[in-house]
């Protein structure tokens, strides 16, 4: 199987996605020339043009609101929202428009976009450009929303977003573009809704998003030495969530924590928890643990942000306070 | 598609045809006012009485396969471009008949298959998806054009700047129809907006601009022919601007409160599209009543059609969330 780099793994579901269908076309602020300000889209206008490969201004609304427009026709754009701090910019559009279009004309159309978007902690940028704001995409009815964390996920992914026919907010982690992991020889397409068990454990299970899953994967190796099993659950996409594979495997290990790198409090994380105190209540052993990042924005100074987003030694304290807990 | 034609004036028989419209929107309109106020319809309701020469000259200038997207302010749009008005008032009653199937109301009117891409009851929300469109058509080689309606109040709106701006640059084949009634909600132009001339807004992003009386629907049918050739002919997007009135409240129930109520009798007097059309066409009282009993039937009959209409069931809510 060949290996690629997250990053590249993006660029080549856009890239395979673009050659087999003249609808596919991408739009975002210095994705041309430049490559995008990842480098995802490094290539792309040599292979394909100005015309597919768009550079816009610096207009979050229009250029949202331009690949709904252009997706309400039956194209298939992907735009790409550089920092998903500037998805707020974007948000009318995304939740007022995209999400509703199908819903309020009573199914006469169809919002087959994607919006690609990136953020993430861990290189000192401050409150502005690296937060992580999939809680506010996944509280809205009518989109879907994916976060993928290895190579193989996001290629998969992304493939299966842009040819779904609803709106979907695909986030990407900055800090993961670099990793490099095995793929499938010809992109086969991830099904939206199905979680991947990372690791199988049997007395506790994390369920982790984005960054979070690497570092779920290197506490669990961690506790491995100290005798407790963890199981690794990444759901993948949010919205909709495999309730199912979660329940089955809190029910297996009757211990969970939820970890994710956006803030703690009212985050994605306590939902699932909702989800699983729910459905596995009487499978549970501990109160489900969470891990996010501390309530404040995301300061500057390197010690100060390393000190308010997790890491694997929070997932490891989460995992032994269930464990302990339980006993 | 149909073929382009230069023409930019109506037929005698056409202006006939464009009073008959005009007056059944009127109609349409009143008797909409008056089932509110009768406690029959829900929501919030925004009527389009003194603007229809700017939706029926428009919408007659458009060819088979253009689009439009609305405002808040929807029926006179979506009557002009041709749903039936049975569908628009089940629509309003909330009715499974309705052209939103009674998911959107008043303000989300859609007819994708007739061209009506949507109305939106966010200011400026459409302008983007308009710039959007367009671009599909031009991607794909189309000779369709995408109009977007909208108020003076959303040129105040960071949407409207931003879709002109993308829709210039990328040089796409829209049109953005500005109805200047002189009102955002119950602010008027002064207050809102540090110009006098709107279109001063076009001219910044370099857009070619168009104006007309809004109120002479055989002048805005003109500068529509004129800016769809425009657009359709690969020129770029233009931006037309119709002086038009708003003869009633912001909202059905609107006590106005911030204008005189001389201003609105004065306009009714003075700037009526109908009247001018009529007079113009110099149409007898019998024949205007004539007119006027063939709409007013439709009309009735609409009310009729939506009350019969089926209720949705409750559970039906949980519908068309996801394609």
């Amino acid at each position: 199987m060949p290996e690629l780099s997250y990053r590249e793994a993006v660029r080549d579901a856009l890239v395979q996605a673009m050659r087999q269908d003249e609808d596919v076309f991408i739009m975002g602020e210095d994705i041309a020339e430049m490559g995008g300000s990842m480098g995802v889209t490094h290539g792309l206008l040599e292979e394909f043009g100005a015309a597919r490969v768009r550079n816009t201004p610096i207009s979050e609304m229009a250029l949202a609101g331009a690949a709904i427009g252009a997706a309400l026709q039956g194209m298939r754009p992907v735009a790409e929202i550089m920092y998903e701090d500037f998805m707020t910019l974007a948000a009318e559009q995304v939740v007022n428009q995209a999400a509703k279009h199908r819903y309020m004309s009573g199914g006469q159309h169809t919002v087959p976009v994607v919006f690609r978007t990136q953020g993430g902690a861990g290189w000192s940028p401050g409150a502005q450009h690296a937060q992580q704001l999939e809680a506010w995409f996944v509280h809205i009815p009518g989109l879907k929303v994916v976060f993928a964390s290895t190579p193989e996920d996001v290629r998969g992914l992304l493939w299966s977003s842009i040819y779904d026919d609803n709106p979907v907010v695909f986030f990407e982690h900055r800090t993961l573009y670099g990793i490099k992991g095995e793929v499938p020889e010809k992109i086969e397409p991830i099904p939206i809704g199905k979680a991947r068990v990372h690791r199988e454990g049997e007395d506790v299970t994390v369920i982790a998003t984005g960054r979070l899953v690497h570092e779920a994967l290197k506490a669990a190796e961690e506790a491995e030495q100290a005798g407790v099993s963890v199981e690794v659950v990444d759901p993948r996409t949010l919205q909709p969530l495999d309730e199912e594979t979660l329940v089955a495997s809190v029910k297996k290990t009757n211990r969970a924590v939820v970890a994710h790198e956006a803030v703690t409090r009212m985050g994605f994380g306590a939902e699932v928890a909702a989800v699983l105190q729910y459905q596995a209540f009487d499978w549970l052993d501990a109160p489900i643990e969470r891990v996010g990042a501390r309530f404040t924005p995301l300061p500057f100074a390197p010690a100060m942000e390393n000190f308010v987003v997790p890491h694997a030694a929070d997932v490891l304290a989460a995992i032994n306070r269930t464990v302990q807990r339980g006993n | 598609m149909a073929k382009v034609e230069a023409k930019t004036t109506l037929a005698k028989s056409d202006l006939r045809e464009v009073l008959r419209e005009m007056l059944l929107i009127r109609r349409f309109e009143e008797k909409v006012e008056e089932r509110f106020r009768a406690g029959e319809l829900p929501g919030f309701l925004h009527v389009a009485i003194g603007q229809e020469a700017c939706a029926v000259g428009v919408c007659r200038a458009l060819e088979d396969g253009d689009v439009i997207a609305s405002t808040h302010r929807a029926h006179a749009h979506t009557l002009a471009k041709g749903t039936h008005p049975n569908e628009l008032m089940a629509e309003l009653y909330g009715k499974q008949e309705g052209c939103s199937h009674g998911y959107g109301g008043s303000m989300h009117l859609y007819d994708v298959e007739r061209g009506n891409l949507g109305a939106n009851a966010v200011i400026g929300g459409g302008l983007p998806q308009i710039t959007g469109a367009a671009l599909a058509f031009q991607l794909r080689g189309e000779p369709r054009v995408a109009v977007a309606f909208f108020g003076d109040g959303a040129t105040n709106i960071g949407t409207f700047h931003e879709a002109l701006n993308l829709a210039q640059l990328w040089k796409v084949p829209a049109v953005f129809v500005l109805e200047d009634n002189k009102w955002a909600e119950s602010t008027p132009e002064s207050q809102h907006s540090p110009i006098r001339d709107l279109s001063d807004r076009a001219k910044a992003f370099g857009m070619k601009s168009v104006k007309a009386d809004g109120q002479d629907v055989e002048a805005v049918y003109k500068v529509a022919r004129q800016a769809l050739e425009h657009a359709r002919s690969g020129k770029g997007p233009v931006f037309v601007h119709l002086d038009t009135c708003r003869f009633t409240g912001h909202y059905i129930g609107d006590p106005q409160v911030y204008r005189p109520k001389e201003q609105a009798r004065e306009l009714r007097a003075t700037r009526d599209p109908i009247t001018h059309l009529r007079e113009k066409l110099a149409l007898g009282d019998d024949e205007f009543a004539d007119l006027d009993a063939e709409v007013t039937e439709m009309v009735e009959a609409s009310v009729e059609f939506a009350k019969n209409g089926t209720d949705p069931a409750p559970e039906d809510a949980l519908k068309n969330v996801y394609a």
